[in-house]
């Protein structure tokens, strides 16, 4: 696992450096929406890769993050009070949902996910009041903790590096605890889990609020990054775009959200400057993916380094997810 | 593609922009080098797409009928697709300022992608030039580094309104549009004048902008003498389609989303004597549209409307604000200033110069679709001229009052 640890190692010290050896502002700007949204693919993977519960309306939290932030800062609060009501807000929000979609699993589970998704989507485009409708709600300054204003990208992209860096250990330590293992227990064996003592349903509604902190967090990012949120942050081709970010890059992995975020960011914002189907471009690595390798590029690298170097070794147990 | 054409194009201009300053030219010399960098923000995939790629075309007309060139200098046109959303018009914006480092920006196309940029454009300092609607944006709440030279949301409809009360004779009018702000704006102007001329609103119906069937809202039409819609994209084909089926006669006013000429072609004659006010007609007899029209028909082969001729138009402000500010783009302020005072009096639609504000001032057409040799078209009835985005009101008056939204003016009961 040496291999694995050096391009970990490796990796860290590119992000922490990016500033210096990026071409330019727009380039540490991607940089920034790729932590973001790892953080989001990691909060939704706690979930789909852990709990093996698929949710279908994770950008409604996002948004609804967002919106609390926006919203917050509209009605003249200060930043740290914006911060905390939109983190326990998205958090409560997530306990909502998951009250109501931990009733089922499997695609009972999807679809509640899903309608609730688009319950928020609505709310946010017909609540206009509340939220503006279809012109958003800006917001027109970024916080400056500590004196250094986040209106500078490069320290906006320090800043979400510190909280990106801060969630993939938080989520490592999630992940390696024995709760962390129940829960994986729960995925698995629901039943015999049961049969042990271990309260399933409670097991997961934590993973959701878990989750949900994450994806709030990422929210409220996003809304200081863009300054402007408006319902087409809900909509449902968002949930499924992070989805997509943790399929391709290998749910129950720690590395793989993220390797998908950049995948998507970076295909999206920065290819579509290039080609103009970048769409199809999209859907043509998913389905390279899909059939190359259908447990994610994460461990289906490591499987073809395994393949490609440690033929003669004695055969590895694997340990990939279902 | 064309776009790795510019790429090149640019890598040679600025080889050519360091050579020069390796050998010490004099300096005007290297300004002349450089490329003019032309961004457009535009929308090429999902449901605006279809006005998008009129955008874009519409520039591409103008810039080849200069050659790729404004005021002596080589013109790089960078095309960005924001994909109608909010967060992707952002990322775009700032690929086209802090990658591309563009000297300004056409577009973008709806008004939500406007708001989301407009603080971080006024942070850049980069001339943007939109045919979005958002009124306070010329208005309320301006932006120095702004200009629109197509129309305000309301700046068709106050004419129109005038027309409806005063030649149409029409007294009571139900107005129906999307549920967002250039919908607002636009039947709020309308209804602000159409009263004031004598005419009452007796209802405002409100659809979402994404509605499968217009059938329970055309349902709410009834007991008045006609009907005012701002319906935008492709939504007015299904509305007047609905309305038809509906055997409702009324007659039907609209803007210049409504009634755009790119969508005579999609329309059957559910669409005949519909009225609508636009910025541009297809119809107007100058040779500077002729030339448009018919370089529109030869590349794309299609009949340009609002979007294509707002962009056409919108470059050629580019093109002349740089004439007068010398080729010189380096210092925004005087760069924006010298679009600002642009007046041109030879373009598709008419002359046309700007207000304090960047809003436009120019010519507004009365037009009425009619059958001719089996094609619909839209003929001019009537010209306003030198239409204001303040209309007959005085400004101060104007910009005391609320900007119009769904319930401002109130509907009087």
């Amino acid at each position: 696992m040496s291999a694995r640890n050096l391009a970990i190692a490796l990796a860290f010290l590119a992000l922490v450096t990016l500033p210096f050896w990026m071409p330019g502002i727009y380039y540490i700007n991607v940089g920034s929406q790729i932590l973001f949204y790892a953080i989001f693919a990691l909060g939704l993977n706690v979930l789909v890769g852990y709990a093996g519960l698929v949710s279908l309306g994770h950008a409604g939290l996002f948004g609804v993050a967002a919106y609390a932030t926006g919203y917050m800062l509209q009605l003249g609060y200060g930043h740290t009070e914006a911060i905390l009501v939109a983190l326990v807000i998205g958090v409560a929000s997530m306990a909502l949902y998951a009250v109501l979609s931990l009733r089922s699993t499997g695609i009972g589970f999807i679809m509640i996910t899903l309608a609730l998704g688009e319950i928020l989507w609505g709310l946010a485009y017909r609540w206009i009041s509340l939220t503006g409708g279809d012109n958003g709600i800006n917001v027109p300054t970024r916080p400056a903790p500590f004196g250094y204003s986040l209106t500078v990208p490069t320290t906006f992209y320090y800043v979400t590096l510190i909280i990106f860096v801060a969630s993939v250990v938080l989520s490592a330590v999630f992940v390696n605890s024995p709760f962390g293992a129940s829960l994986m227990g729960t995925r698995d064996q629901p039943r015999r889990m049961n049969a042990l003592g271990y309260h399933v349903w409670m097991i997961r509604f934590y993973a959701c609020l878990f989750s949900g902190l994450l994806t709030a967090l990422s929210g409220i990012l996003f809304v200081y990054y863009t300054q402007f949120i408006s319902p087409q942050t809900l909509s449902l081709t968002s949930s499924a775009e992070v989805l997509l970010m943790v399929i391709s890059g290998g749910p129950g992995t720690l590395l793989g959200p993220i390797v998908g975020a950049g995948l998507v960011v970076v295909v999206k914002n920065v290819v579509s400057g290039f080609i103009e189907r970048w769409n199809f471009l999209l859907g043509a690595i998913f389905v390279a993916i899909v059939i190359l390798m259908p447990e994610g590029l994460v461990p289906g690298t490591a499987r073809l380094w395994r393949l490609a170097f440690r033929k003669r070794a004695k055969p590895v147990k694997t340990e990939t997810p279902s | 593609m064309a776009r790795k054409f510019t790429r090149r194009k640019f890598m040679a201009g600025t080889a050519m922009g360091v050579a020069a300053a390796t050998f010490k030219f004099p300096a005007p010399a290297i300004a002349q080098a450089a490329p003019f960098k032309l961004g457009l923000l535009t929308v090429k995939t999902g449901p605006l797409a279809q006005g998008g790629i009129q955008m874009e075309q519409g520039v591409v007309t103008y810039l080849k009928e200069k050659s790729y060139t404004f005021a002596g200098r080589k013109v790089e046109f960078i095309s960005a697709d924001t994909g109608g959303s909010p967060a992707g018009t952002k990322t775009k914006a700032q690929e086209l300022v802090e990658r591309e480092k563009v000297d300004a920006i056409l577009g973008p196309l709806a008004a939500f992608e406007l708001l989301a940029i407009t603080d971080y454009i006024k942070e850049q300092k980069t001339p943007m030039l939109s045919l979005a609607g958002a009124e306070d944006m010329t208005q309320r709440r301006p932006n120095p580094y702004f200009l629109r030279p197509s129309a305000t949301s309301a700046q068709a409809m106050h004419p129109m309104a005038d027309f409806a009360a005063k030649e149409l004779k029409l007294k009571k009018v139900i107005t129906i549009s999307e549920d967002f702000a250039f919908g607002h704006e636009q039947m709020g102007g309308f209804q602000q004048t159409f009263e004031e001329a004598g005419g009452r609103i007796v209802n405002k119906i409100w659809p979402p902008l994404v509605t499968p069937d217009y059938t329970p809202f055309v349902a709410q039409i009834a007991d008045c003498d006609g009907v005012c819609q701002g319906f935008a994209g492709s939504n007015p084909l299904r509305f007047l389609k609905t309305y038809a089926a509906a055997g409702l006669k009324f007659p039907v006013v609209t803007g210049e989303t409504g009634g755009d000429d790119a969508l005579l072609r999609s329309f059957g004659d559910e669409a005949l004597g519909m009225y609508s006010c636009c910025p541009y007609t297809l119809d107007y007899a100058n040779d500077s549209n002729k030339r448009f029209v018919a370089a529109m028909q030869k590349d794309y082969g299609i009949d340009p409307g609002f979007y294509a001729a707002g962009l056409y138009v919108a470059a050629a402000v580019v093109d002349a604000g740089l004439q007068k500010n010398n080729g010189k783009s380096d210092d925004k302020e005087a760069f924006v200033k010298a679009l600002r005072s642009v007046d041109l009096k030879d373009t598709p639609r008419g002359q046309i110069k700007f207000d304090h504000f960047g809003n436009v001032v120019g010519d507004f057409f009365i037009r009425r679709v009619e059958k001719v040799n089996g094609k619909l078209v839209n003929k001019t009835l009537k010209t306003y001229n030198n239409v204001s985005q303040f209309w007959t009101y005085d400004e101060k008056k104007f910009l005391a009052a609320p900007v119009y939204s769904r319930n401002y003016p109130p509907l009087k009961t």
